[in-house]
């Protein structure tokens, strides 16, 4: 990894564009790129502990049931890159849950309606929390709060604080069942929903809407300068971590079952994965595909941990342990690249890994 | 000025790292094992308490089998004499929480017992503060009913034993009766303790339940609700010392009520090699795991649960080798009886301990049968099948 | 008493201090409006019932209610000063209290090891903390979050349930009351007052508010930005420490899920910022706190006697905090202008520039919009 970090000094001598293996090899030097280095290990650490975790059907299983917190971290990073918190995702899980056990029951006739709803409660809880933060002026940390405050009590309420029961099994599908495959034996759906999740959201993020977003969340002014309105880019982030919550929240229900308890802390843990992946807290940095390794990332050290057999007692030091260090790497990292006024990593140099690059601002594209 | 930065920053990254070395120790020596190495290291196991309970499993209750909530353990008796109200009384009741199933059973059961009471002209008012599993708010809810309650007696179920001690004793200090129930409190000042035998009769019944069929060296995976809270930790306790003492090996997890965390540890020991069976302490871990071994299309083990309907219907419906640990429920309704028959002049038990019934595969069908219309959450030993709301307050479930 | 050395010590700075204090309840005036208003309507509603809501035992109740809080929120408060975050207080409760009942195991000659033992362990968690702020440039959330986490795991896997015991000392001085306050709750307030001092009296409170308002001014102003930081931090621990140690004086035991289980981390930051204090640092005032304090516990206290259901307190509680910071936003504008024509603040123009071009990563709110 020491060897890496001294790659930014050969590429900016290099005139033209540097080959693929030097841009990967600077990538894998930013905070972004050192969790992709740290999820391979960690995943060859697994299966060496496991070796039937390298049966591609296994391995897809193992990939399946992080699903839920790689797309929670998808609908934060979004939240993150913009400048503010979502608190409320872990609650919002709770309410769609709930509300998927509650409504559907043993009646797969009634999936269609309950998912419009769960979908239509995704988007009132996004706009709130968005327009309260952003016409309101009140801190986004706030609001979620409040609102997290609101739906666990009202989830809570509903079931008295335990569990429910468990909607019709064809609801249950995508998150506890797959496809039969030739090659690879067996696609768990929520391997497919994952994907899904992560290419509109990486279309998203280059979508002039993901480059105003993370031009918002470093400078407000800029970006309302560049012709944006702020509130709105604001609020459709938080739209979209509802939805990502709501997504996850189908997924839960299919993989577990209902429980109220179930997305409890998914917030704390959506963050922690952004910041391991190298996301900025406070805005304006941060790659999508990053955060997504780093849920995988703190996914795959519990059960690194399990299959050590470490007490599960110690999963919170570990957890805490790695958000410093991760943050801490990225720091130093950033501010070795941020200090040279110059720099001549061009904007959008990578179509494949390296989307939403934070580029200083000025050389982002005006409007629209 | 940039210079001076990074180096402060690596100064500190060098501090974080030792102070991170210096962790690893402590995280080697007590991470190596999944717990306590055994029964006996555990600090929750009390061999008094297990033989206590071990004997009171198969002791003779006195009253009318029909009605358990009235049955007792032939003890010392608490005189009413001191206690008899002659007019309608007001019940506070400072409740640990509604955050499971079978406190909720158990809080549904209360309040159609209250109603009957209140219609008797024995109960006047129950006036509830609910602490949320908090000791702090326990212990201002108690606080505040004594300054200000106007209470008559008082109905406690604490959070934790110790925790609330304090604040029971100042209850018991304005000499009005004092009914603990469920969990206890380390005082003998309360009027009387209700409880069922215990959580080691409990952990004593499932752990010979799956002893039974195992041979030494077998693997046990125990999924555990919560440290520290004693009626959790003594199944616990107790179930290790017979595996300790059958040779059966054992892992445990502390995965909360979150399915999600308890099937994923599922997996992880599935994947880690064969599972003989599963040890849960709470009835709604017990399906989160079976589902666990379905997806991962290996034979469901011996699952033991509760007496709550989900687990019930899962042991039914996938014919499994099941087996439902039972911390009788209906003891909600005997704190209430406990106060009011004090107050109509009626000695009770000081220790008053009901019985406590596990659900075997040869009783099965038969819960299965009182109990078809009522939801997944459902208790079983509720206890409230003479009262009148039955079945419909049972069914509807709504949380009063 | 203190008159004297005081008046010595630079008309200056104490003018401007005062000046500031008079801003501080200016916007605090705000919150206190609040407050009253949450009280008639909790008077009214609990009348309605049938019941009195000023009894002297009840108000006792609230009384004792606020003293852990208000412990942790007056930290949390120097904290947010500084443009930092503590997520780790209620870990650093738990702690306090295992390790206080822990090494007093109910013996009298324990109280005092006991209690610096808890209290030196908090105070250099939260300074080590607030170095991790200051020097590797961690944002508070991240920093205290994963120092909390570091905590969280260490109490879970060594203690089992409640443990230790309050030495009878200790219990006295929980259950002791003067008039119609608890002890506690006394102690609470002088610690509020002394808080009041430190920042409005002192360089070092200058410093915390400078560098909460734009560290990179301060910075360039001459105040060594690390020091106030890790100062707050350090504070926070302390008080965070101090609210350990007052419950096991009323527990009788330490427990390792206490903290958790009041859920003081958000509630104490939700408490700051009910009190008008701006996330973004550098606004916001402890007897703003006290009063966003009382808010909350007003507002429990008429949920407890109208037996509101637990989890609709929950509900109720969302409400309260989301609806008094938008009140709070909307005459928050022309209060931060202010700020920067302060006698302490610099010049609007140079403020917002610094403003514009800070790349901190702490959370951004308010004057920049």
């Amino acid at each position: 990894m020491t060897g890496t970090v001294a790659e930014p000094a050969v590429t900016r001598y290099d005139p033209s564009r540097p080959p693929l293996a030097r841009r990967l090899a600077a990538g894998l030097a930013t905070p972004g790129g050192i969790v992709w280095v740290l999820l391979v290990a960690l995943l060859v650490a697994v299966v060496a502990y496991n070796p039937q975790l390298a049966a591609p059907d296994q391995f897809l299983r193992l990939i399946a049931r992080m699903a839920p917190v790689a797309i929670v971290a998808v609908g934060q990073y979004f939240v993150l890159v913009s400048g503010e918190f979502d608190l409320s995702m872990g609650a919002v899980i709770g309410v769609q849950v709930v509300l998927a056990g509650t409504l559907i029951g043993d009646d797969p006739s009634r999936i269609l309606p309950v998912v419009l709803l769960m979908v239509a409660v995704a988007v009132v809880v996004g706009l709130v929390n968005g327009l309260v933060t952003t016409l309101l002026r009140v801190p986004g940390f706030i609001t979620t709060l409040g609102t997290m405050l609101i739906l666990s009590g009202l989830t809570f309420y509903a079931t008295g604080g335990s569990a429910g029961q468990n909607p019709a099994e064809e609801f249950r599908v995508l998150g506890r069942s797959g496809l039969q495959l030739p090659i690879i034996g067996y696609l768990p759906w929520a391997v497919v929903v994952l994907v899904v999740v992560v290419v509109i959201a990486s279309w998203l993020v280059r979508r002039p809407f993901g480059r105003l977003l993370l031009l918002s969340g470093d400078n407000p002014r800029v970006a309302h300068l560049a012709g944006s309105s702020v509130w709105w880019l604001q609020t459709r982030a938080y739209l979209l971590s509802a939805l990502a919550a709501t997504v996850a929240a189908i997924l839960l229900v299919g993989y577990a079952g209902v429980h109220p308890s179930v997305g409890s802390g998914y917030e704390f843990t959506a963050i922690t994965a952004c910041v391991i992946g190298g996301v900025v807290l406070g805005g304006g940095r941060g790659w999508l595909l990053s955060a997504v390794a780093g849920a995988l990332v703190l996914e795959s050290l519990f059960t690194l941990l399990n299959f050590v057999g470490v007490a599960a007692t110690w999963r919170p030091t570990v957890q805490g342990a790695i958000i410093l260090v991760a943050m801490a790497v990225t720091v130093l990292t950033t501010f070795r690249r941020r200090r040279p006024p110059v720099r001549e990593v061009p904007p959008r140099s990578e179509p494949g890994a390296g989307e939403g690059a934070p580029a200083p601002a000025s050389q982002q594209p005006r409007g629209t | 000025m940039q210079r001076r930065t990074s180096r402060l920053a690596l100064v500190g990254a060098g501090v974080f790292a030792l102070a991170l070395t210096a962790c690893a120790p402590g995280a080697n020596a007590g991470g190596g094992s999944e717990s306590e190495p055994s029964a006996e290291a555990n600090p929750w196991f009390d061999q008094a308490q297990f033989d206590l309970e071990n004997e009171r499993r198969g002791a003779q209750f006195e009253g009318d089998p029909a009605k358990p909530y009235l049955q007792y353990l032939a003890g010392d008796m608490v005189a009413a004499a001191d206690y008899a109200l002659d007019r309608p009384g007001k019940v506070c009741f400072a409740n640990a929480s509604l955050s499971n199933t079978w406190r909720q059973t158990g809080w549904i059961t209360m309040n159609q017992q209250l109603q009957v009471l209140q219609e008797q002209g024995v109960v006047q008012q129950m006036e509830t503060r609910d602490a949320q599993d908090s000791d702090d708010t326990q212990v201002a809810d108690i606080d505040y009913f004594v300054n200000e309650g106007d209470c008559d007696g008082f109905i406690i179920s604490p959070y934790s034993p110790d925790a609330t001690t304090a604040a029971v004793e100042r209850a018991c200090e304005t000499g009005k009766p004092v009914i603990v129930f469920d969990r206890a409190v380390s005082t003998d000042c309360v009027t009387s303790f209700v409880h069922s035998i215990g959580g080691m009769a409990w952990g004593i019944d499932v752990g010979e339940f799956i002893a039974d069929q195992l041979e030494p060296g077998d693997k046990v995976v125990a999924l555990r609700t919560a440290a520290g809270v004693d009626v959790f930790e003594s199944r616990w306790a107790a179930s290790q010392k017979i595996f300790d003492d059958a040779g059966i090996e054992y892992v445990d997890y502390l995965t909360g009520a979150d399915p999600a965390e308890i099937k994923k540890a599922v997996t992880d020991e599935i994947a880690k090699g064969e599972i003989d069976a599963v040890w849960v302490d709470l009835g709604d871990q017990s399906v989160p795991a079976i589902e666990a071994f379905e997806d991962a299309g290996v034979d469901v083990p011996i699952v033991n649960g509760e007496d709550n309907m989900a687990y019930l219907r899962a042991w039914k419906e996938r014919d499994l080798n099941g087996f439902g640990g039972v911390y009788s429920n209906f003891q909600w309704r005997t704190a209430l009886l406990a106060l009011t028959q004090l107050w109509q002049g009626q000695d009770i038990p000081k220790d008053w301990v009901v019985p406590q019934t596990p659900i075997t595969s040869a009783e099965l069908d038969a819960v299965l049968r009182v109990n078809d219309e009522m939801p997944d959450v459902h208790s079983t030993s509720f206890g409230g099948e003479d009262l009148p709301g039955f079945p419909d307050a049972w069914r509807d479930r709504i949380i009063p | 008493m203190s008159g004297t050395a005081s008046e010595t010590g630079g008309r200056g700075t104490r003018s401007a201090a005062i000046a500031r204090l008079r801003g501080g309840l200016g916007s605090t005036a705000g919150v206190y409006l609040v407050l009253l208003g949450v009280i008639a309507v909790a008077a009214v509603v609990v009348a309605a019932a049938g019941r009195n809501l000023f009894t002297p035992g009840n108000l006792t109740v609230l009384m004792t209610s606020i003293a852990v809080l208000g412990f942790v929120a007056i930290g949390q408060t120097l904290v947010i000063l500084v443009g930092s975050l503590d997520l780790s207080v209620a870990y650093l409760v738990s702690l306090s209290s295992v390790l206080a009942a822990g090494t007093m195991a109910g013996a009298s000659g324990g109280t005092v090891p006991g209690i610096v033992t808890a209290l030196v362990a908090t105070v250099v968690i939260g300074a080590l903390t607030g170095c991790l702020v200051a020097y590797l440039r961690l944002s508070g959330f991240i920093a205290s979050l994963g120092v909390g986490l570091l905590v969280a795991g260490y109490l879970a896997s060594y203690y089992r349930g409640t443990t230790g015991k309050a030495s009878p000392e200790l219990a006295a001085f929980g259950s002791a009351s003067v008039g119609p306050l608890p002890v506690p709750t006394l102690l609470m307030l002088v610690c509020l007052v002394l808080a009041v001092i430190l920042v409005g009296r002192t360089r070092m409170g200058m410093h915390l508010l400078a560098v909460g308002g734009d560290a990179h001014v301060a910075r360039m102003s001459g105040v060594r930005a690390g020091t106030p930081v890790v100062v707050a931090h350090a504070l926070s621990g302390l008080c965070a420490g101090i609210a350990g140690v007052v419950i096991v004086a009323r527990l009788g035991v330490g427990s390792p899920t206490v903290g958790e289980q009041g859920g003081y981390d958000l509630l104490s930051i939700a408490a700051v910022v009910l009190g008008g204090a701006s996330l973004a640092g550098g606004r916001g005032s402890l007897w703003g706190t006290l009063g966003g304090i009382l808010i909350f516990a007003v507002v429990d206290s008429a949920m407890g006697i109208l037996q509101v259901n637990p989890f609709l307190k929950e509900v109720v509680r969302g409400v309260v905090i989301i609806a008094a910071v938008a009140l709070y936003a909307r005459r928050a504008a022309p209060l931060v202008r202010r700020r920067f024509t302060d006698a302490a603040g610099p010049a609007p123009a140079e403020a917002s520039a610094a403003a514009a071009a800070r790349p901190t990563a702490s959370v951004t709110e308010g004057a920049e919009r």
